[in-house]
């Protein structure tokens, strides 16, 4: 019976070491890896960024690679869990072998992920966006997103153009939106803005009249700022319009796709002002503006790889994270971990679908508030607010 | 000399643990048995609750959640150090299972379950939403419990996966025996007893809601030092602990194995926690597989995988 049962499990355990090591491949490719939530409940994030990475992994080997040698991706799906993320930050960086890292769907998978990586002394590009990630900065994580602080710092520069100062906000109390209601709190007390109305909805909630009629009632409000995003600020503009708001509403950039404009309807998302990058107004863009070309190019062959699924602010996080890296790797004396680090933070001047990254030693977000556009929701579309 | 049944399942469990390191080529083999540690120690507990005392929980990742916060949120606020904060975090637990258990333990079959899932739920949403002392849903970061440094200090140098292994090694073999021994003694017998049959346990003067209240507590013990060691470990700790998917596997875990034998709980943990990681390579088709392997095993052998495999050698060697 012992004997069995020992056999059993170590049966299991020799089989877990078969299994990986027979996916290992030829030496001589370079290796990439990345972490994303493919499933699980940031999936509409994970997605289109695993899409991406893919998709860029083959058009740098349909290119002939890096510097002749093929790049060879080992992709996992944490499911959106860190501690999974972590386990499979340590299998890339202990078992397959891999130079740098991509990935870290949400804050708390990036943070699990970069443990690994600095303990590892392994660089790795961060897909998430809060600012506790490079926030003090860590010699081997980078990340490609804006920062919610930034996105707060942009809506709240617009408001005062407009000379709204006294404003409601609400916030989902998923991970997104809890964490940029803290940020726009902390950035309101610096910018003047004054926030007279404080309000929450869970992520499923299917109705938030109550809480948009409490702000409503709060006298002298000007303007009314959602930060959150999937369906929840869908439902918030349907039921502001509903309830015959008529104060500007603010989203966040989480919700800056068309399929929020389809969820809430054209109608009532009319007016509705977020910032977003260049990514979801290419077409807009000034032919002189250096990013339009990157990102009609990102967006045609997003398109065309994911079978028409329209292209995300997520999937560009992805896809300037993987333009980094491709450069750094191109520039790198050699494909050690260490010196792909260095290239990376020697990055300057790269035009991106978020902006243009500029990293240094005491700075690796390496973007400003330029990076964001102020957009408009305007007959079912976008426009850009000058 | 024959071995107790205790004794060799001890014994199974010490060789396996020392002797699976001498085919880990990598740290990522210490991680993820390490992980099987932590999943096993928590389903140890489900092993008092549902095969000793035939109570079920589905809500015992809340218990795995305060035992995580309590490594974050203890050393923060209160200066506690974070191995204290593990026991602190147990005690805790101890006390919300106490007051919690009273009521709820009164109820049976489908309302219990709906009862432990609801206290499941509560926890997790309070971890979520209350982000002024838990950080919310990105969770918040855990201190280093500082005991690698201290070994290393006598000359022990371990990488962080490797002392995880061992730690929680220890742990698991340490809560495995106090399980073990728990079965044979008047509250392990009590709690068997009432699994079989509630009305003959009380005839023969056992006080069933006292013994049910014993194993839910020592059971949400049990679940909060796996929390703990997982936060410590991860550094970070984040509401999806406590989630009710959790929950779940941990109870599927402890069905799959076999949910009446600890050897058994143990295995069905190793199972669940290394079957994801192997099947990586069918990417799209993990969970299919999980899923058939789950329903073949609840078909053919429903007591379990462990106690199913020995019941079929014993009844071919007698």
């Amino acid at each position: 019976m012992k004997s069995i049962v020992t056999g059993a499990l170590a049966l299991a355990l020799m089989a877990t070491a078969a299994t990986t090591t027979a996916t290992t491949p030829a030496l001589a490719d370079i290796k990439i890896g990345a972490v994303v939530s493919e499933t699980g409940p940031a999936s509409s994030l994970g997605d289109p960024e695993a899409k991406t990475i893919r998709m860029m992994v083959e058009e740098l080997n349909a290119k002939g690679g890096i510097k002749g040698e093929k790049a060879k991706l080992v992709l996992y799906d944490d499911g959106g869990d860190p501690s999974k993320a972590k386990t499979f930050a340590t299998r890339l960086v202990e078992d397959d072998g891999v130079v740098a890292m991509v990935g870290g769907t949400t804050t708390g998978t990036s943070l699990a992920i970069l443990a690994v990586a600095e303990e590892s002394k392994v660089p790795f590009i961060s897909l998430a966006g809060a600012i506790e990630i490079i926030d003090p900065v860590k010699p081997f994580t980078f990340k490609t997103p804006h920062t919610d602080r930034m996105a707060c710092q942009k809506i709240f520069d617009d408001m005062k153009s407009r000379g709204l100062t006294k404003i409601g906000l609400i916030s989902g109390t998923d991970g997104f939106g809890a964490s940029m209601r803290t940020q726009c709190i902390a950035v309101a007390k610096t910018s003047g803005i004054e926030i007279v109305a404080d309000e929450t909805y869970g992520p499923k909630d299917a109705d938030m009249t109550p809480q948009l009629t409490n702000i409503r009632n709060k006298s002298g409000i000007q303007a009314v700022l959602n930060t959150g995003f999937g369906q929840g600020p869908a439902t918030i503009t349907r039921n502001y319009a509903q309830l015959g708001i008529t104060l500007p509403l603010y989203q966040s950039h989480g919700v800056a796709s068309n399929a929020f404009i389809e969820l809430s309807g054209a109608k009532n998302a009319e007016g509705v002002r977020l910032p977003g990058t260049a990514l979801l107004v290419g077409e807009l863009l000034d032919p002189k503006d250096p990013q339009k070309n990157v990102v009609l190019a990102y967006k045609a062959s997003f398109e065309k790889a994911a079978g028409g699924a329209p292209v995300s602010t997520f999937g560009g996080y992805a896809h300037d994270a993987m333009r980094i890296l491709t450069e750094a790797l191109a520039k790198a004396p050699s494909a050690k971990p260490a010196a792909i680090r260095d290239a990376i933070e020697g990055t300057t001047g790269l035009v991106g679908t978020t902006g243009t990254y500029n990293y240094a030693k005491t700075d690796h977000l390496g973007l400003d508030l330029s990076a964001f556009r102020m957009l408009e929701i305007s007959n079912g579309g976008w426009k850009l607010v000058k | 000399m024959r071995l107790s049944p205790k004794q060799s399942t001890l014994l199974v469990l010490a060789v396996l643990m020392i002797a699976s390191p001498f085919f880990f080529p990598s740290n990522y083999y210490y991680r993820v048995g390490s992980l099987v540690f932590v999943n096993a120690i928590a389903v140890v507990g489900i092993v008092i609750l549902t095969g000793y005392a035939g109570q079920i929980s589905l809500g015992h990742a809340g218990f795995l959640g305060i035992g995580g916060y309590a490594c974050a949120l203890l050393p923060a606020h209160f200066g506690l150090p974070p191995a204290l904060a593990v026991v602190a975090g147990a005690a805790i637990s101890g006390a919300i299972a106490y007051v919690v258990g009273r009521p709820i333990l009164k109820l049976k079959g489908y309302y219990l379950a709906v009862a432990t899932l609801g206290f499941g739920v509560l926890v997790s949403m309070v971890l979520a939403n209350e982000g002024w002392l838990t950080g919310g849903p990105d969770g918040i970061k855990v201190p280093d419990p500082g005991i690698r440094a201290l070994l290393e200090q006598v000359g022990i140098e371990l990488t962080n996966p490797q002392f995880w292994y061992a730690f929680c090694g220890l742990v698991l073999f340490i809560g495995a025996w106090l399980a073990l021994n728990l079965r044979e003694s008047p509250t392990g017998r009590a709690l068997r007893a009432l699994h079989g049959s509630e009305v003959a346990a009380r005839t023969a003067g056992i006080d069933i809601a006292k013994a049910k209240l014993n194993a839910f507590v020592i059971s949400a013990v049990y679940a909060s030092v796996a929390g703990s060691l997982l936060a410590l470990q991860n550094r970070l700790i984040t509401p999806d602990v406590a989630g009710f998917m959790h929950s779940i596997e941990l109870v599927t875990m402890a069905v799959l194995g076999g949910a009446g034998s600890v050897l058994g709980g143990i295995f069905g943990a190793a199972l669940l926690t290394l079957l994801p990681q192997v099947l990586t390579v069918l990417q799209d088709y993990e969970h299919v597989v999980l899923g058939l392997v789950m329903m073949g095993v609840m078909i053919f052998l429903p007591a379990g995988l462990i106690p199913s495999a020995r019941r079929l050698l014993r009844g071919r060697g007698e």
